[in-house]
């Protein structure tokens, strides 16, 4: 059978389309996605036994069961009676690190975020487990009432004005109609444009060629507005993700995503 | 020793589409890390060399490709292998589905 080939997809910064520039920028920086890369090495490092008890995260529950990974992440974040508390997914994550696999939480806390060349262990996993809700609704938990106070703390401070810049969440994400450069700055407020974007995190940056999780995210829109950087894991970060998470209740999960 | 790479080979219309995700830092010369780049990618299908690309540092880190290949049928099987200028390689086999 004789065959042509047709080459090949290189992936340039598009030119200023005419109509919605932002969509299409984003449709061809998904298509050229390497975000399953992650996921793979995410399944091996989920399965590899590790720290000092020598056993893999395979029986971590995320909140649907042990080992449960299916639709996970959509819960998320959630309230877990085993330690009384809201947790999201990287706070989970670390949570049976220290406790499956008895690492410290020094240990797990080492490199949260890693680089272009070394990406962290906890980037890596958010691209597995995320991977298992596509196709889910995004559904927090909000019926107990330590999830409800986390909403509301989480929309408390999406609007408390603080740092060297006086800047809130909603200084940038609180009106329609601004962007960064090519980014579009969404009403995180608002469900219709929380929707699209928490359906897609944690996500691929292809500027950098890097995989970003959401702590990483709210950390670094805290770092933008120059405050001291929050702790990993604390009730603050994870009542911010709590709120955003909530306001897009209902999207259809699509991530692990691309963005610029 | 070389990340994981992934394919997806699909019957379209009569073509073969063909999907392919490889792990790869592509340092540039602009790096001041050694120039590491990939420099041959081969197509293979039921063991013929259909396709042999040369590429450059041109192309971005963790590199996509997409390729059309005129017919197929189902069960073909499909081998991608790239080759770097350090003499790495990688490769990856599936059947079209």
């Amino acid at each position: 059978m004789t065959r042509l080939c047709l080459v090949l997809a290189f992936f340039c910064v598009p030119a200023l389309a005419q109509d919605s520039p932002f969509a299409k920028y984003q449709q061809m920086t998904a298509e050229g996605s390497p975000v399953e890369l992650f996921e793979l090495v995410g399944e091996e490092l989920w399965k590899k036994p590790q720290g000092p008890n020598n056993v893999s995260l395979e029986k971590c529950d995320l909140g649907k069961g042990q080992g449960v990974l299916k639709g996970a992440y959509a819960a998320l974040p959630r309230w877990f009676k085993d330690v009384d508390r809201v947790m999201d997914l990287e706070t989970r994550l670390l949570h049976c690190m220290t406790t499956l696999q008895g690492r410290s939480r020094e240990e797990g806390l080492k490199r949260p975020f890693g680089n272009a060349d070394t990406p962290s262990e906890m980037e890596y996993l958010s691209a597995y487990v995320a991977g298992h809700s596509r196709g889910f609704k995004v559904n927090p938990g909000a019926s107990h009432p330590k999830e409800k106070e986390s909403y509301a703390l989480g929309q408390k401070l999406f609007y408390v004005r603080t740092g060297l810049w006086d800047f809130s969440c909603a200084s940038c994400h609180g009106e329609a109609g601004k962007r960064i450069r090519m980014s579009e700055l969404p009403v995180l407020s608002e469900p219709k444009a929380a929707r699209p974007l928490m359906a897609t995190w944690p996500a691929y940056r292809v500027s950098n060629s890097t995989f970003k999780t959401m702590q990483w995210r709210i950390n670094n829109c805290y770092r933008q507005m120059r405050t001291p950087e929050p702790d990993f894991g604390s009730e603050t970060v994870n009542a911010v993700n709590m709120y955003l998470t909530a306001t897009a209740k209902g999207a259809t999960y699509r991530g692990p995503g691309t963005k610029r | 020793m070389a990340g994981p790479m992934k394919m997806r080979a699909t019957l379209a219309g009569g073509n073969t589409d063909l999907r392919v995700l490889m792990t790869h830092p592509m340092t540039t010369a602009q790096s001041k890390q050694p120039l590491h780049f990939i420099q041959n990618v081969t197509v293979k299908v039921n063991g013929k060399t259909v396709l042999e690309g040369e590429i450059s540092q041109a192309v971005s880190r963790n590199p996509v490709f997409t390729f059309r290949l005129k017919g197929g049928a189902k069960g073909d099987k499909i081998e991608v292998s790239w080759l770097d200028n350090q003499g790495d390689t990688n490769k990856i086999e599936s059947a079209v589905a």
